[in-house]
Protein backbone atom coordinates (compact mmCIF):
# COMPACT_ATOMS: atom_id res chain seq x y z
CA UNK A 1 0.00 0.00 0.00
CA UNK A 2 1.18 3.49 -0.12
CA UNK A 3 -0.15 6.41 2.11
CA UNK A 4 -0.71 9.21 -0.02
CA UNK A 5 -2.65 12.94 1.48
CA UNK A 6 -3.14 10.45 4.42
CA UNK A 7 -5.11 7.55 2.77
CA UNK A 8 -3.84 4.02 1.78
CA UNK A 9 -4.05 3.49 -1.69
CA UNK A 10 -4.01 0.33 -3.23
CA UNK A 11 -1.27 1.62 -6.25
CA UNK A 12 2.36 0.00 -5.82
CA UNK A 13 3.71 -0.68 -8.99
CA UNK A 14 2.06 2.54 -10.73
CA UNK A 15 4.17 5.11 -12.07
CA UNK A 16 3.54 8.85 -10.31
CA UNK A 17 2.44 10.19 -13.47
CA UNK A 18 -0.29 6.92 -14.25
CA UNK A 19 -1.54 7.72 -10.65
CA UNK A 20 -2.19 11.05 -11.46
CA UNK A 21 -3.73 10.51 -14.92
CA UNK A 22 -6.06 7.79 -12.66
CA UNK A 23 -6.87 11.08 -9.95
CA UNK A 24 -7.45 13.35 -12.60
CA UNK A 25 -4.65 16.04 -11.29
CA UNK A 26 -3.33 18.45 -13.67
CA UNK A 27 0.13 18.09 -13.46
CA UNK A 28 0.85 22.19 -14.01
CA UNK A 29 -0.65 22.98 -10.96
CA UNK A 30 0.82 20.49 -8.45
CA UNK A 31 4.25 20.13 -5.94
CA UNK A 32 5.02 16.24 -4.83
CA UNK A 33 6.54 15.08 -1.96
CA UNK A 34 7.63 11.96 -1.76
CA UNK A 35 9.56 10.33 1.65
CA UNK A 36 10.41 13.59 2.72
CA UNK A 37 11.49 14.93 -0.96
CA UNK A 38 10.56 16.55 -3.83
CA UNK A 39 9.92 14.51 -6.86
CA UNK A 40 11.29 16.65 -9.79
CA UNK A 41 8.15 16.81 -12.41
CA UNK A 42 10.66 15.33 -15.20
CA UNK A 43 10.35 11.89 -13.20
CA UNK A 44 6.96 11.73 -12.63
CA UNK A 45 6.52 9.27 -15.54
CA UNK A 46 9.54 6.82 -14.35
CA UNK A 47 8.50 6.48 -10.48
CA UNK A 48 7.47 3.99 -9.86
CA UNK A 49 5.22 3.88 -6.69
CA UNK A 50 6.63 1.00 -4.23
CA UNK A 51 5.04 -0.73 -1.34
CA UNK A 52 5.23 1.48 2.38
CA UNK A 53 6.12 4.95 0.33
CA UNK A 54 4.40 7.98 1.73
CA UNK A 55 3.29 10.89 -0.68
CA UNK A 56 1.58 14.55 -0.44
CA UNK A 57 0.28 15.80 -3.39
CA UNK A 58 -0.04 19.54 -3.16
CA UNK A 59 -2.56 21.53 -5.54
CA UNK A 60 -2.15 24.78 -5.92
CA UNK A 61 -5.23 27.01 -5.94
CA UNK A 62 -5.60 30.88 -7.54
CA UNK A 63 -4.82 34.27 -6.00
CA UNK A 64 -2.47 36.42 -4.56
CA UNK B 1 11.98 65.63 4.72
CA UNK B 2 14.91 64.63 6.77
CA UNK B 3 14.81 61.00 7.82
CA UNK B 4 16.78 60.27 10.94
CA UNK B 5 20.43 58.40 10.12
CA UNK B 6 20.51 54.96 9.42
CA UNK B 7 22.27 54.46 12.84
CA UNK B 8 18.86 56.29 14.58
CA UNK B 9 17.18 53.89 12.78
CA UNK B 10 19.51 50.90 13.53
CA UNK B 11 18.96 51.87 16.75
CA UNK B 12 15.56 51.89 17.03
CA UNK B 13 15.35 48.77 14.92
CA UNK B 14 17.40 47.06 18.03
CA UNK B 15 15.90 48.29 20.68
CA UNK B 16 12.50 46.35 19.47
CA UNK B 17 14.19 43.06 18.43
CA UNK B 18 17.36 42.53 20.45
CA UNK B 19 20.70 43.31 18.94
CA UNK B 20 21.29 39.63 17.90
CA UNK B 21 17.92 38.98 16.38
CA UNK B 22 18.29 42.12 14.50
CA UNK B 23 21.54 41.28 13.27
CA UNK B 24 20.36 38.39 11.43
CA UNK B 25 17.10 40.69 9.89
CA UNK B 26 19.74 43.18 8.63
CA UNK B 27 22.02 40.58 7.72
CA UNK B 28 19.60 38.58 5.38
CA UNK B 29 18.66 39.15 1.84
CA UNK B 30 14.84 37.90 1.01
CA UNK B 31 13.65 37.49 -2.29
CA UNK B 32 9.76 37.91 -3.08
CA UNK B 33 8.25 36.63 -6.87
CA UNK B 34 5.19 38.78 -7.65
CA UNK B 35 3.83 42.03 -6.06
CA UNK B 36 0.49 41.96 -6.14
CA UNK B 37 -1.55 41.39 -2.65
CA UNK B 38 0.60 39.01 -0.88
CA UNK B 39 4.44 40.01 -2.58
CA UNK B 40 3.30 43.75 -1.77
CA UNK B 41 2.46 43.61 1.40
CA UNK B 42 5.47 40.56 2.44
CA UNK B 43 7.79 43.72 1.57
CA UNK B 44 6.09 45.84 3.74
CA UNK B 45 6.10 43.83 6.78
CA UNK B 46 9.75 42.81 5.92
CA UNK B 47 10.93 46.24 5.34
CA UNK B 48 9.27 46.98 8.24
CA UNK B 49 11.27 44.89 10.24
CA UNK B 50 14.01 45.79 8.88
CA UNK B 51 15.40 43.22 6.69
CA UNK B 52 18.72 44.32 4.56
CA UNK B 53 18.00 43.55 1.26
CA UNK B 54 14.94 42.61 -0.68
CA UNK B 55 14.90 41.30 -3.80
CA UNK B 56 11.34 42.48 -5.77
CA UNK B 57 10.12 40.76 -8.83
CA UNK B 58 7.43 41.04 -11.12
CA UNK B 59 6.29 42.20 -14.48
CA UNK B 60 3.21 44.20 -14.11
CA UNK B 61 1.90 47.78 -14.09
CA UNK B 62 -0.03 49.12 -11.10
CA UNK B 63 -4.05 48.81 -12.44
CA UNK B 64 -7.18 50.51 -10.63
CA UNK B 65 -8.27 46.82 -10.49
CA UNK B 66 -5.00 45.96 -8.12
CA UNK B 67 -5.98 48.94 -5.64
CA UNK B 68 -8.96 46.92 -3.82
CA UNK B 69 -6.25 44.41 -2.32
CA UNK B 70 -2.44 45.91 -2.56
CA UNK B 71 -0.60 47.66 -1.29
CA UNK B 72 0.11 50.20 -4.14
CA UNK B 73 -1.52 54.44 -4.12
CA UNK B 74 -3.67 55.92 -6.92
CA UNK B 75 -0.89 58.00 -7.74
CA UNK B 76 1.05 55.44 -8.85
CA UNK B 77 -1.57 53.98 -11.44
CA UNK B 78 0.71 52.95 -14.27
CA UNK B 79 3.52 52.74 -12.46
CA UNK B 80 5.71 48.88 -12.67
CA UNK B 81 4.95 47.43 -9.55
CA UNK B 82 8.58 47.06 -9.05
CA UNK B 83 9.04 50.96 -8.96
CA UNK B 84 5.82 51.73 -7.43
CA UNK B 85 7.20 49.57 -4.52
CA UNK B 86 10.70 51.09 -4.07
CA UNK B 87 9.21 54.28 -3.84
CA UNK B 88 6.75 52.90 -1.47
CA UNK B 89 9.20 50.79 0.83
CA UNK B 90 11.82 54.33 0.24
CA UNK B 91 9.41 55.95 3.26
CA UNK B 92 9.13 52.93 4.87
CA UNK B 93 12.43 51.33 5.79
CA UNK B 94 14.53 54.24 3.61
CA UNK B 95 17.93 52.01 4.37
CA UNK B 96 16.31 48.77 3.35
CA UNK B 97 18.64 47.95 -0.07
CA UNK B 98 16.02 46.95 -2.69
CA UNK B 99 16.76 45.54 -5.78
CA UNK B 100 14.47 44.99 -8.52
CA UNK B 101 13.68 42.95 -11.47
CA UNK B 102 10.51 43.92 -13.95
CA UNK B 103 10.30 40.46 -15.28
CA UNK B 104 8.23 37.29 -15.82
CA UNK B 105 9.78 34.59 -13.60
CA UNK B 106 9.84 31.52 -15.81
CA UNK B 107 11.41 27.97 -15.21
CA UNK B 108 14.38 28.99 -17.57
CA UNK B 109 15.30 31.80 -15.59
CA UNK B 110 14.26 31.20 -11.90
CA UNK B 111 17.49 30.23 -10.83
CA UNK B 112 19.88 32.12 -12.46
CA UNK B 113 17.60 35.45 -11.29
CA UNK B 114 17.05 34.25 -7.49
CA UNK B 115 21.14 32.96 -7.22
CA UNK B 116 21.64 35.54 -4.65
CA UNK B 117 18.85 34.17 -2.05
CA UNK B 118 18.13 31.72 0.06
CA UNK B 119 14.75 32.97 1.17
CA UNK B 120 12.48 32.63 -1.82
CA UNK B 121 8.69 34.03 -1.15
CA UNK B 122 6.00 32.56 -4.28
CA UNK B 123 3.68 35.66 -4.42
CA UNK B 124 1.88 34.88 -7.60
CA UNK B 125 -1.39 34.46 -8.56
CA UNK B 126 -1.92 31.45 -11.26
CA UNK B 127 -1.98 28.51 -9.71
CA UNK B 128 0.86 27.02 -12.63
CA UNK B 129 2.79 29.97 -11.82
CA UNK B 130 3.04 28.35 -8.11
CA UNK B 131 3.72 25.06 -8.88
CA UNK B 132 6.17 26.03 -11.35
CA UNK B 133 8.43 28.36 -8.91
CA UNK B 134 8.15 25.71 -6.26
CA UNK B 135 9.39 22.78 -8.58
CA UNK B 136 11.91 24.89 -9.91
CA UNK B 137 13.56 25.89 -6.73
CA UNK B 138 13.37 22.52 -4.90
CA UNK B 139 14.89 20.57 -7.47
CA UNK B 140 17.57 22.93 -8.39
CA UNK B 141 18.11 25.24 -5.29
CA UNK B 142 17.94 22.54 -2.82
CA UNK B 143 19.51 25.19 0.03
CA UNK B 144 16.85 27.40 -0.56
CA UNK B 145 13.69 27.60 1.67
CA UNK B 146 10.52 28.58 -0.25
CA UNK B 147 7.50 30.25 1.30
CA UNK B 148 4.42 29.42 -1.07
CA UNK B 149 0.96 30.47 -0.42
CA UNK B 150 -2.18 28.77 -1.54
CA UNK B 151 -5.49 29.66 -1.15
CA UNK B 152 -6.55 32.93 0.31
CA UNK B 153 -10.09 33.41 -1.85
CA UNK B 154 -13.59 34.87 -0.65
CA UNK B 155 -14.61 35.85 2.63
CA UNK B 156 -14.72 33.00 5.14
CA UNK B 157 -13.18 33.11 8.72
CA UNK B 158 -9.20 34.11 8.17
CA UNK B 159 -9.02 31.36 10.62
CA UNK B 160 -8.22 28.98 7.64
CA UNK B 161 -5.40 30.53 6.77
CA UNK B 162 -2.49 28.50 8.45
CA UNK B 163 1.47 27.65 7.67
CA UNK B 164 3.10 24.49 7.42
CA UNK B 165 5.85 22.99 6.52
CA UNK B 166 5.77 20.29 3.95
CA UNK B 167 9.46 19.52 3.59
CA UNK B 168 12.13 21.30 5.09
CA UNK B 169 12.27 23.41 2.51
CA UNK B 170 8.76 23.72 1.32
CA UNK B 171 7.05 25.92 3.69
CA UNK B 172 3.03 26.65 2.52
CA UNK B 173 0.44 28.96 3.86
CA UNK B 174 -3.06 29.28 3.20
CA UNK B 175 -6.22 27.60 3.47
CA UNK B 176 -5.13 25.41 0.67
CA UNK B 177 -8.67 25.16 -0.94
CA UNK B 178 -10.51 28.60 -2.09
CA UNK B 179 -9.61 29.24 -5.35
CA UNK B 180 -10.25 32.66 -7.04
CA UNK B 181 -11.62 30.96 -9.81
CA UNK B 182 -14.09 29.48 -7.30
CA UNK B 183 -14.49 31.39 -4.29
CA UNK B 184 -14.93 34.42 -5.90
CA UNK B 185 -12.46 37.64 -5.68
CA UNK B 186 -10.02 38.42 -3.63
CA UNK B 187 -10.31 41.04 -0.22
CA UNK B 188 -7.21 42.49 0.94
CA UNK B 189 -8.68 41.23 4.48
CA UNK B 190 -7.84 37.40 3.66
CA UNK B 191 -4.71 38.42 1.19
CA UNK B 192 -2.95 40.56 4.01
CA UNK B 193 -3.44 37.39 6.46
CA UNK B 194 -1.57 35.10 4.22
CA UNK B 195 0.78 37.67 3.44
CA UNK B 196 1.42 38.06 6.94
CA UNK B 197 2.09 34.31 7.17
CA UNK B 198 4.54 34.07 4.83
CA UNK B 199 6.21 36.91 6.02
CA UNK B 200 6.38 35.90 9.64
CA UNK B 201 7.82 32.61 8.81
CA UNK B 202 10.82 34.80 6.89
CA UNK B 203 11.23 36.00 10.22
CA UNK B 204 11.04 32.90 11.81
CA UNK B 205 13.28 31.29 9.72
CA UNK B 206 15.62 34.29 10.17
CA UNK B 207 15.53 34.24 14.29
CA UNK B 208 16.09 30.51 14.18
CA UNK B 209 12.72 28.94 15.71
CA UNK B 210 10.77 27.97 12.99
CA UNK B 211 11.06 24.43 13.94
CA UNK B 212 10.77 24.69 17.02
Amino acid sequence: MVRINGESMACDGMTIGAYLEQMQYDRVRIAIERNGDIVPKAEYDTVVLQDGDVLEIVRFVGGG
Amino acid sequence: MQYPSKQAVQAALEARHGIERQAAFSAASVAICGLGGLGSHIAMTLARAGIGRLHLIDFDAVDLSNLQRQAYRYSQIGMPKTDAMRQILGDIAPYCEVVTDCVRVTEENAALLLARETIICEAFDRPDAKAMLVNTLLTQRPDAYIIAASGMSGLRTGNTIRTRAVTKHFILCGDESSDVGEDGTLYASRVMLCAAHQANTVLQLLAGNFYE
